[in-house]
């Protein structure tokens, strides 16, 4: 048994990278899965505050590299789900205390014991990114249906591809069902026909994301919220099912829609 | 002659120096390049001096110049033995048939054809991604938001055409830009530049561009034929 290794990026900020990564690990270890997510955002790590497991850091990624301690020590299981761990970035250090081949060295050391790991990219193409890309078995690309974060995954695919790495797979974010219905929002087809990638899933915007994240629960362990079960059919989509889009639901109560209804 | 005459290749640069003073030719070399910097942009150039003797001192001078325009110098060839020993100490070629093939070999280059080579590019074109080709290109695919195509020739897009688009770059206004469709951020051919209205509709049918009486004109491709 082997690990598969997933990296998800974007190249732009602020799309949900970790939002993204914190919530398909969840949905996988919910799953049964044997999961770690990693941190590769070194100096700015967010993902253990995205997974609510900031206060139980004692060793980081940095550390299990240089060997400053085991990688066990340096992994932190979930407070809620027993089969998933965390190996969180350093702060106090930058992208250059990791290098790509000891990040594949470091991946290879995590496969025998688990079903997944999975890479929280920084943002950009520099060397962050490309400590992140190295282990890729797989690659996400998450963006927004804004131009600027699809112009920006469009770069990606094309150094992913120079990678010869496997062809990466998209999940757009944050989809305004409205918006989009207006015209003022890039529509799946639109960032679909320029990207040319295959589609692995739709998140809906959601409030819940902000709330969860602040809280430090993933939403994904949330039965209710949309955006959950979206990151939840697409982690079953990477475990192989075939499990059809969500239907996207406008978010507008009924009364909004009556007195748009009324508007014409 | 001339005093320099720069030839795009395949293979890179080659920049043949005439009569004259040295710094006459250098001088010209220097005017020429800088009016067609956009192409040059990290290719490689190779001299032919002829009979004329340079010093290392001097190769270094022109590598130096060459480096401003973002090229680089990798091969010298020359009659005079002085300037093969000086060319060898900066460790450059003597000759253009570099050992090693360069790494964008087309089969029409190897056949010695060498502007009137065709590059067939065949892969979506992302951001990010640029060719650059003393000859035609045709990208069979899409050129998206953020790529480049730099041409010495026409450039044909067989797909859509949404990066930059330069046709003709090395002062050819004969050139032609052309896709199923056109809707470039930018389109250059020889020394002129055009945009599309900021609210441009997608075409439906290809389209070509072109310069006419001194202005890059786009039109249906039907009406051409």
């Amino acid at each position: 048994m082997s690990a598969r290794v997933i990296t998800i990026t974007s190249g732009k900020g602020g799309v949900g990278k970790t939002t993204t990564t914190a919530n398909l690990g969840v949905a996988l270890a919910m799953m049964g899965q044997r999961v770690v997510t990693i941190d590769a955002d070194i100096g700015l790590r967010n993902l253990d505050v995205v997974m609510g497991l900031e206060n139980r850091i004692v060793y980081d990624l940095v550390d299990a590299v240089e060997g400053h301690c085991r990688l066990r020590q340096a992994l932190i299981r979930d407070k809620r789900l027993s089969e998933l761990y965390l190996l969180p970035a350093a702060q106090t250090r930058d992208k250059s205390a990791v290098s790509p081949r000891q990040m594949i060295g470091l991946c290879n050391q995590l496969r025998p014991d688990f079903d997944f790991v999975l890479i929280d990219s920084p943002a950009g193409i520099e060397r962050g990114y490309r400590n992140a890309i190295a282990p890729a078995d797989q690659v996400i690309i998450v963006t927004t249906p804004e131009v600027s974060a699809v112009r920006d995954a469009d770069r990606i695919v094309g150094m992913v591809e120079a990678d010869e790495k496997p062809y990466p797979e998209l999940i757009i974010n944050r989809l305004n069902v409205d918006m989009v219905r207006k015209g003022q929002m890039l529509s799946t087809d639109d960032v679909i026909e320029i990207l040319a990638i295959d589609l692995l899933g739709i998140v809906p915007e959601d409030k819940e994301i902000l709330i969860s994240t602040n809280k430090g629960t993933p939403v994904a362990m949330d039965g209710k919220a949309a955006s959950g079960q979206a990151f939840r059919n697409i982690a079953s989509r990477i475990m192989g099912k075939d499990i059809p889009l969500l239907p996207l639901k406008s978010s507008a109560n009924v009364l909004e829609r009556l007195s748009r209804f009324i508007r014409g | 002659m001339e005093t320099i005459a720069i030839k795009g290749t395949s293979d890179g640069l080659v920049i043949t120096f005439g009569e004259g003073p040295l710094q006459t030719v250098l001088d010209e070399m220097e005017n020429q390049l800088s009016s067609k910097a956009s192409f040059f942009l990290g290719g490689r150039a190779a001299l032919r001096v002829g009979e004329r003797p340079l010093s290392a001192e001097q190769l270094k001078t022109i590598g130096n110049l060459l480096e401003l325009s973002g090229m680089t110098l990798w091969a010298v060839e020359g009659e005079h033995p002085s300037t093969l020993v000086a060319a060898q100490e900066l460790g450059l070629e003597t000759s253009m048939r570099s050992k090693e093939p360069p790494v964008s070999t087309t089969k029409a280059e190897q056949k010695g054809l060498d502007e009137s080579a065709g590059l067939i590019v065949q892969q979506t074109l992302r951001s990010g991604q640029a060719i650059r080709h003393a000859g035609h290109v045709c990208v069979i695919g899409d050129a998206n938001p953020g790529s480049e195509i730099v041409a010495g020739g026409n450039i044909i897009v067989w797909g859509r055409l949404r990066g930059i688009a330069h046709a003709g770059a090395m002062g050819d206004d004969e050139a032609i830009i052309c896709a199923l469709q056109l809707m470039p951020s930018q389109i250059r051919i020889g020394a002129h530049i055009a945009r599309p209205p900021d609210r441009g509709r997608a075409p439906k049918t290809p389209e070509v561009a072109s310069v006419q009486k001194d202005q890059i004109v786009v039109e249906r491709w039907d009406k051409k034929r």
